[in-house]
């Protein structure tokens, strides 16, 4: 066995930060897409069309990201579709955010107060008109810090992967406390890792809610 | 003819019959104060008027047009017909400009240029012309009020509906409002009126319609019926407010 | 080709997810009690106590915010034996559910706290209440009332969350689940089971919070008191 030094343990905790990113990006990212078309959908008039959505998104938000990174993993693999690691965390992450970020979305939609829907209607606007030009330009703005906020989760989450094999930060740390015995510092260091990723975003999550507040609902 | 004409108008929400047939003929040039206690059915009543509410049966013709909300688009349920809230429901995030030129634009498809001209001429109708380029909060709420009268003339409707448009108001922003509502009367605009203002509806008014427990039960010249009113019901309610 | 699902393969093992869900049930049951009493506590010092309890607190809620749960689980179980301090595997987990719970809670309860109105406050005072007497009956219960559906929320997602402590062997429902999969290689089958149990869960689990909070806080969850 290698001795591992110090800067050798942080050295590869440092480079495996870089697949938490990504995979971050990519849960973050492709979540939002899909998010926005379930939005989007979850906005029809018709019952028919938003219980599907509603569905969805209370089947993600009532079970165990684990347990949806392993249905992705084994569960595609038992049904003869082989995927890697990397696919099925990518998959799994993707399907979890955009269930949460739809949530999110639909909920600054309708705190929207019904006075303006009213007011739009009594000027003549259409459903369309009305979402594009009044409700939606409100909606975004109360989705903002939000949207943030909820970015920590994701990254916190990735380190799920993890279990399934996918080499991110949390394994490496395993790999390396397997190699190395030395439990305290490396999961003391993984932890820091996270921190320096996530912090930063809860605080600027915090500011923008605090910046949106000040200048009141314009 | 009458501009409004409105037919044994019912209304329920769920067991509750909030509207139990209310037949009412408005003129062109009418000012009509609906007056009663909360819980008659006189906003209802008014909301019915542009369709924010549905009737469930009765007719309701609006310059030769009868309303109804299953076939007809918004853009035509208010061709005719203005509406100012109680709580102004301005849009926040668009300029007070901004707000008075927005229906025209994508309703009636106005260039910006001329929207913006015509956005001015009723902010100025209003009182209100140097504050186009505000933002809604930064205005009291008697300025926001009269931004909300620009924004629903600006759409140039036959009939203007103001459902309690100074309950919301500070006591010595209530008169700038009602000002405007008193020059518009005399420039000859349809106005009906949910309000508690007596004073207003007897001095400016037409008709006083006094709404009980789902109907009209006592209505007719202003000052008359404000000044002699014939049923009990009328003279206690007149009574509590006075 | 695809193989066919077969459940009837799950049937022998209703032992061990029996077993699996009791675990899950009871760590989740006092993490949410125990976090949640701490938590008020906390955020009443967070609001009250000396600056470096404040800080204290603040470094601590932002420390397992902003960390995964299972690098907070991991450190508990394998790092803390380093200091001479072993635990067993369910007693670490506890402790991290109860931790992470904690933390949510506190700035939950914060934000309800600060939510009630300085005028609340001055009707206690000119009615002589003491200042821990306004926080029981004028502040917390108010703010209890007010922040109900996201602690709901926040204790379900530790729930799900401790699908993780499988993963130290502690032989909860995941676990079971992993342990039918090693054994006849039904990893489908049994995760589908595991999903749906964890669905029902939080089901329960949010209609037994809305009895609870109806039976303890009078029905009034979510809307503002006003």
């Amino acid at each position: 066995m290698m001795d591992f030094t110090l800067w050798d343990i942080v050295r590869n905790l440092l480079l495996s930060m870089r697949w938490t990113v990504v995979l971050s990006l990519i849960a973050f990212i492709g979540g939002g897409v899909v998010a926005l078309l379930l939005t989007v959908i979850r906005l029809s008039p018709s019952r028919w069309v938003q219980w599907p959505v509603m569905a969805y998104v209370e089947l993600f938000q009532g079970t165990p990201l684990l347990m949806q990174l392993f249905l992705a993993f084994f569960g595609l693999g038992a049904l003869g579709i082989q995927v890697s690691a990397w696919t099925a965390a990518t998959l799994a992450l993707v399907l979890f955010t955009s269930a949460f970020l739809t949530d999110i979305w639909q909920g600054c939609i309708r705190a929207i107060p019904p006075g303006q829907w009213q007011g739009a209607r009594v000027l003549g606007l259409g459903r369309l008109q009305t979402l594009h030009h009044v409700i939606l330009p409100q909606a975004l703005r109360l989705a903002i810090a939000p949207t943030v906020g909820f970015s920590v989760q994701v990254v916190k989450g990735t380190a799920l992967a993890s279990i399934i094999g996918f080499v991110e930060l949390t394994r490496t740390g395993t790999m390396l406390n397997n190699a190395t015995f030395k439990p305290f510092l490396i999961f003391a260091l993984v932890a820091l890792g996270y921190f320096l990723l996530c912090y930063p975003l809860s605080l600027y999550a915090r500011h923008l809610e605090k910046k949106l507040n000040v200048t009141g609902s314009r | 003819m009458s501009l409004v004409r409105v037919d044994a108008l019912h209304k329920s929400f769920g067991h509750l019959e909030v509207l139990k047939g209310i037949d009412l003929k408005v003129s062109a040039g009418e000012v009509v104060s609906i007056i009663g206690r909360s819980g008659s059915g006189k906003s209802t009543f008014l909301r019915c008027l542009n369709q924010l509410e549905q009737h469930d049966s009765g007719r309701i013709e609006i310059n030769g047009q009868v309303l109804d909300a299953n076939s007809m688009a918004p853009a035509l349920l208010s061709e005719n017909v203005g509406m100012v809230f109680q709580n102004f429901n301005l849009f926040p995030h668009k300029t007070v400009g901004e707000n008075v030129m927005l229906a025209p634009m994508i309703v009636r498809g106005e260039r910006e240029r001329e929207a913006s001209r015509l956005a001015r001429r009723m902010l100025e109708r209003v009182g209100l012309a140097d504050r186009f380029d505000a933002w809604p909060e930064q205005l009291s709420g008697g300025q926001q009020q009269r931004v909300a009268i620009a924004r629903a003339l600006a759409m140039s409707p036959k009939v203007l509906l103001c459902d309690e448009i100074t309950s919301a108001l500070d006591p010595e922003l209530v008169g700038d409002v009602l000002k405007v509502l008193e020059q518009l009367a005399r420039d000859g605009m349809t106005l009906i009126l949910v309000t508690h203002e007596m004073s207003f509806a007897r001095d400016v008014g037409s008709r006083v319609v006094f709404m009980h427990q789902g109907r009209i039960h006592e209505q007719g010249d202003s000052r008359e019926v404000l000044s002699q009113p014939r049923t009990p019901e009328l003279q206690q309610f007149l009574s509590a407010v006075r | 080709m695809a193989m066919a699902l077969d459940f009837s393969a799950l049937a022998p093992y209703g032992g061990e997810v029996a077993a699996g869900v009791a675990t899950t049930i009871s760590l989740t049951a006092v993490a949410t009690l125990v976090g949640i009493t701490a938590a008020s506590v906390l955020a009443w010092l967070k609001l009250n106590g000396p600056a470096g309890v404040r800080w204290g607190i603040q470094a601590y809620v932002e420390l397992v915010r902003n960390t995964p749960f299972i690098v907070q689980l991991f450190f508990i179980f394998f790092g803390l034996p380093a200091l001479g301090v072993s635990l067993e595997a369910w007693v670490a987990a506890l402790i991290a559910m109860t931790m992470n719970l904690t933390a949510y809670a506190t700035e939950i309860v914060r934000a309800g706290i600060e939510s009630i109105g300085k005028g609340q406050l001055e009707a206690a005072r000119v009615l002589g209440l003491s200042r821990r007497q306004t926080y029981r009956h004028v502040v917390l219960v108010p703010a209890l009332r007010k922040i109900y559906p996201a602690l709901t929320n926040q204790c379900i997602i530790v729930m799900l969350g401790s699908a993780v402590i499988s993963q130290i062997s502690v032989e909860e429902l995941t676990w079971a689940a992993n342990f039918i999969a090693s054994r006849n290689f039904r990893n489908f089958e049994a995760y589908i089971l595991a999903t749906l149990i964890y669905l029902a869960l939080s089901i329960g689990m949010r209609q037994l919070f809305r009895l609870a909070g109806w039976h303890f806080l009078g029905g009034r969850q979510g809307r503002p008191s006003s």
